[in-house]
């Protein structure tokens, strides 16, 4: 049964640490002297393009950190709220020749607000109730009885809930309200053996998925299984802890992690299907840095980490993708997927469909402007880049619009819905849309869906 | 005027958005891509138009207040750097092209649009625009023009300075300029754009800029080449363009640049070897590959140890690679990347190199070399680390000898990054004093007081030389 009970609220001890202070002690001085300043990171930021900004840019916000760092700025109101606006994409780090970690300064300098003070009246209410009654406890809730109960009691009623603190949100949650999945009772997921297994591979199921697309968990099973891998649900694991992280709740994360690397020990591999969960599982080294005995566990644990998409297209020989009828197929990154987990393998499977015309999507590396909850918490800046992203979206004129990872899942929904495309564009997670169109090739196994 | 009613008058020119006083703003404009260099502006605007552009230099003429023009600040000369406070000017938002004119060949920008946008713009109508520096992915055309940016295609293309046909500008008075047309002859009066170019904002602000295109070459072909020896490699590149082929591209690369790549990138470069040449043609298929054969020949009878030859595109892209990650290379490998742009004459590159290892080891500082070997302009780079203030002073003593030893050969103290604050004070041994007084005068003729881009290009002050790590607090 799952452990994971919920903590009491972040006592936080250090509540009289000036901010310069909390960020003084938690910003990494290598990496802020490892940029060079040179600009590169520029076109490769989501905030940058949209406002002209150079305080809203990669380069711009190393700098306000090393600014607070040397003591030569004290960060208020505007400095948070430049921490606040950047996506977290990470769109930078590819671009930057000096190989600095910007996502990682970006958490120390959250962790550091969120230290000092737990955010503001709205994103402490939403982020609290979202983040610690929702992706902690989803695994008691659901085994107490009625998904659908729960779904509809709780994170509607947590959103609405949260509505009322602010006028600006209504309609962000009646939007969400409208693409959040139709939730169906699912028993636990059945995994099916093969007979010779290629591998043994532990699932990592993620709260959200397991939540609101459970059908996704399961094909991702029945994919492992038709790959020849023989899979595994560690009932001990939980929430990855990457939005605990993104905006700033640290310790949380350290809790979380050190559950998720117990709960895989003594497997191999671990599956990943959300490119935000997976970023999040490779970074469990750095987390736990500061605990030596649990950075080498969290070393070998990273290096377990695959994606779906990686763990398919080792086997692709053993699978064969058809669609029925011929379809336009195009690709939205997951940021965290190719950011993060540095993971190019899905456009190769999705190259692999046959009956199928691969369309590349302009511009499909660049934030959607998900990213977590931050179209929630900044709705202004989350629109405009979906606005942006969903004119490209269209020239596509593709059936089917894919993604790998759920909150950009939601995203795009939202933006086809909003974009009038709904009647005539599919938007799937790569692991449905593969799930449905496999061929029997090996065993005459899987059928499509529940 | 009372500095909020100025900064209230500046407002009311671009709105109260676009006018920042705030610490986060100024401090984000307080720095370019120079390593070392940081002061502090007053105010940050954002113009749209010309007009607005017009109405902020009135007001910063009338009340004597410095304005720094500003792209995306990857300069690498400190020319961006508010060293005396002040204004700074950024374009972000006049980022329009304004014209592709097919019939003229030409194109007509704000100052600051993409070097990469602008690239992709032309070549959709099977035009190019050949200078390709190693920013474009982010440098503006404004800043392109103000710094006289070279690139790889230096050789058989030249510079921005040989695309730039006509300028509009703002002069330090607020009256506007036009430079130049859609012309290629036109010799009426002194050649103003050319003054503009290269003049890192201290003559006038430009505004708008109509640039000549080319054709867009048919084929390109690539190939690399390794040399045992140094001077083998130099008199390939000599043998070359005796030869009466003019590659359009000629990149250099010495051991120690090789083993940082490699050390990088593992793409398998023979780091037993002293020299690698990245070469490269353009134009109709046939004689890019009649001239890819006879380079080919030359490198072979000058005993190149390895040669290899781009047959598809993958290929092609594979070699440009250690070119291309160079700067990851140098920059991952430790903090601080001083990179220099020192250049000699084409036929003096064995000797400048020499030169510059022999002073990287007396000063017992790191510094690898590698850049254009067909224009002569090489970039020593250091690397190093900005917190070691010991080694900070060696890494300054050997540039102060390099930049000598570059004007020694009849070279340059910078061939495409610009003077700004960072070379500054080297202008007066390459220009002597009969030159200074010149630019003295050209600059008091365009800006007699002072307010564009203030301490930049001429030497003033200990003080103003260098700012290191101690920004300057209005």
């Amino acid at each position: 049964m799952p452990k994971s009970t919920c903590p009491p609220l972040n006592q936080v001890s250090e509540r009289n640490l000036s901010l310069a202070e909390a960020l003084q002690n938690t910003l990494d001085e290598d990496q802020l002297t490892q940029c060079m300043r040179c600009g590169f990171c520029l076109p490769a930021c989501p905030t940058y393009r949209e406002t002209g900004f150079e305080d809203a840019s990669p380069r711009g916000r190393i700098a306000l950190m090393k600014a607070v760092y040397d003591g030569e700025i004290n960060p208020g109101k505007d400095f948070i709220n430049q921490i606040n606006l950047c996506l977290g994409c990470r769109g930078c780090e590819p671009a930057c020749p000096a190989g600095v970690s910007y996502g990682r300064l970006l958490e120390q300098s959250r962790s550091a607000i969120y230290q000092h003070k737990p955010a503001n009246r709205i994103g402490k209410s939403f982020q609290q109730i979202l983040l610690r009654q929702f992706f902690l406890h989803q695994n008691r809730l659901k085994k107490a009885g009625s998904l659908l109960g729960f779904y509809q009691r709780s994170v509607l009623k947590i959103l609405v809930d949260c509505t009322r603190l602010n006028h600006i949100l209504p309609k962000q949650i009646r939007d969400l309200e409208s693409i959040l999945p139709v939730v169906e009772p699912v028993s636990d997921l059945q995994t099916v053996p093969p007979a010779k297994p290629v591998g043994r591979v532990g699932l990592f199921r993620g709260c959200i998925m397991d939540v609101l697309f459970a059908r996704t968990n399961q094909h991702t099973i029945q994919l492992l299984n038709a790959a020849g891998y023989e899979v595994i649900i560690p009932d001990d694991q939980t929430c990855c802890g990457a939005l605990h992280a993104h905006t700033g709740d640290r310790n949380q994360s350290v809790r979380l992690a050190k559950q998720n690397i117990e709960a895989f020990a003594g497997i191999d591999v671990v599956c990943s299907n959300a490119g935000g969960c997976g970023a999040m599982l490779v970074e469990y080294a750095e987390l736990l840095k500061d605990e030596p005995e649990w950075h080498q566990k969290a070393l070998s644990f990273e290096k377990k980490i695959r994606d779906i998409s990686e763990l398919l297209y080792d086997q692709i020989e053993r699978l064969s993708f058809r669609t029925p009828v011929h379809q336009r197929v195009t690709y939205q990154d997951s940021c965290h997927l190719i950011n993060g987990m540095k993971v190019t393998t899905p456009r190769r499977l999705l190259k692999k469909v046959e009956n199928t015309t691969f369309v590349e999507l302009t511009e499909a590396n660049r934030c959607c402007g998900s990213a977590g909850i931050y179209n929630i918490l900044q709705p202004e800046m989350a629109n405009r880049l979906l606005k942006e992203k969903m004119g490209h979206v269209k020239n596509t004129r593709a059936d089917v619009l894919i993604t790998s990872n759920p909150g950009c899942l939601l995203q795009m929904k939202l933006g086809v819905n909003r974009a009038g495309l709904a009647g005539s564009m599919e938007v799937m997670h790569l692991v449905d849309f593969l799930a449905e169109n496999i061929q029997n090739k090996q065993s005459g196994m899987i059928g499509t869906g529940q | 005027m009372s500095a909020s009613k100025i900064i209230h008058e500046l407002e009311q020119i671009v709105g109260k958005k676009y006018c920042r006083t705030d610490q986060e703003a100024r401090l984000t404009h307080s720095y370019d891509a120079t390593p070392l260099f940081q002061a502090w502006p007053h105010v940050v605007v954002y113009p749209q138009t010309t007009e607005q552009v017009q109405a902020l230099m009135k007001v910063a003429h009338r009340e004597k207040i410095p304005v720094i023009s500003r792209g995306s600040g990857t300069n690498l000369g400190a020319s961006a750097v508010p060293v005396q406070g002040g204004i700074v000017m950024v374009f972000t938002r006049m980022n329009k092209i304004l014209e592709i004119d097919e019939k003229n060949l030409t194109v007509t920008v704000q100052p600051g649009v993409i070097t990469r946008q602008l690239h992709d713009a032309v070549e959709a109508h099977s035009l190019f625009y050949p200078p390709d520096l190693g920013s474009m992915a982010i440098s503006t055309i404004g800043g392109n023009i103000a710094q006289g940016a070279g690139g790889l295609r230096g050789l058989k293309y030249g510079t921005t300075t040989d695309y730039v046909l006509g300028l509009e500008a703002v002069l330090a008075n607020g009256d506007i300029i036009r430079t130049g047309g859609k012309l290629t002859k036109n010799v009426s009066g002194y050649d103003v754009t050319r003054f503009l170019v290269g003049s890192e904002g201290t003559l006038a602000i430009i505004t708008e800029a109509t640039l000549k295109l080319l054709p867009k070459p048919a084929f390109q072909q690539t190939m690399a080449v390794y040399f045992s020896g140094l001077d083998a490699a130099a008199e390939a590149v000599s043998a070359i363009i005796s030869a009466r082929i003019i590659p359009c591209t000629l990149e250099f690369m010495d051991q120690g640049t090789m083993k940082v790549v490699e050390e990088y990138a593992g793409i398998g470069l023979p780091v037993d070897q002293k020299a690698m040449l990245i070469l490269e043609q353009d134009g109709p298929k046939e004689l890019v590959e009649k001239d890819l054969a006879q380079m080919e020949q030359i490198c072979q009878n000058l005993n190149a140890t390895k040669i290899e030859i781009a047959k598809t595109g993958k290929d092609r892209i594979k070699i440009l690679e250690a070119r291309r990650t160079t700067l990851s290379a140098l920059a991952r490998a430790t903090a601080t990347t001083i990179l220099e742009d020192a250049t000699v004459p084409r036929a003096s590159i064995p000797a400048m190199i020499r030169k510059i290892t022999e002073i990287s080891e007396r000063y017992n500082v790191r510094i690898c070399t590698f850049g254009h070997a067909g224009d002569g302009n090489l970039h020593p780079t250091c690397m190093t680390d900005s917190r070691n203030q010991d080694e900070l002073a060696r890494v300054e003593k050997a540039f102060a000898e390099i930049f000598n030893a570059a004007l020694e050969l009849g070279g340059t103290i910078t061939g495409e990054h610009g003077v700004g604050l960072a070379k500054a004070p080297y202008m007066k041994q390459q220009w002597g004093i009969a030159g200074i007084h010149l630019l003295n005068r050209i600059k008091e003729a365009f800006d007699p007081h002072h307010l564009l881009n203030p301490g930049k290009i001429f030497y003033q002050s200990e003080e103003e030389k260098t700012c290191q790590n101690r920004p300057a607090h209005p």
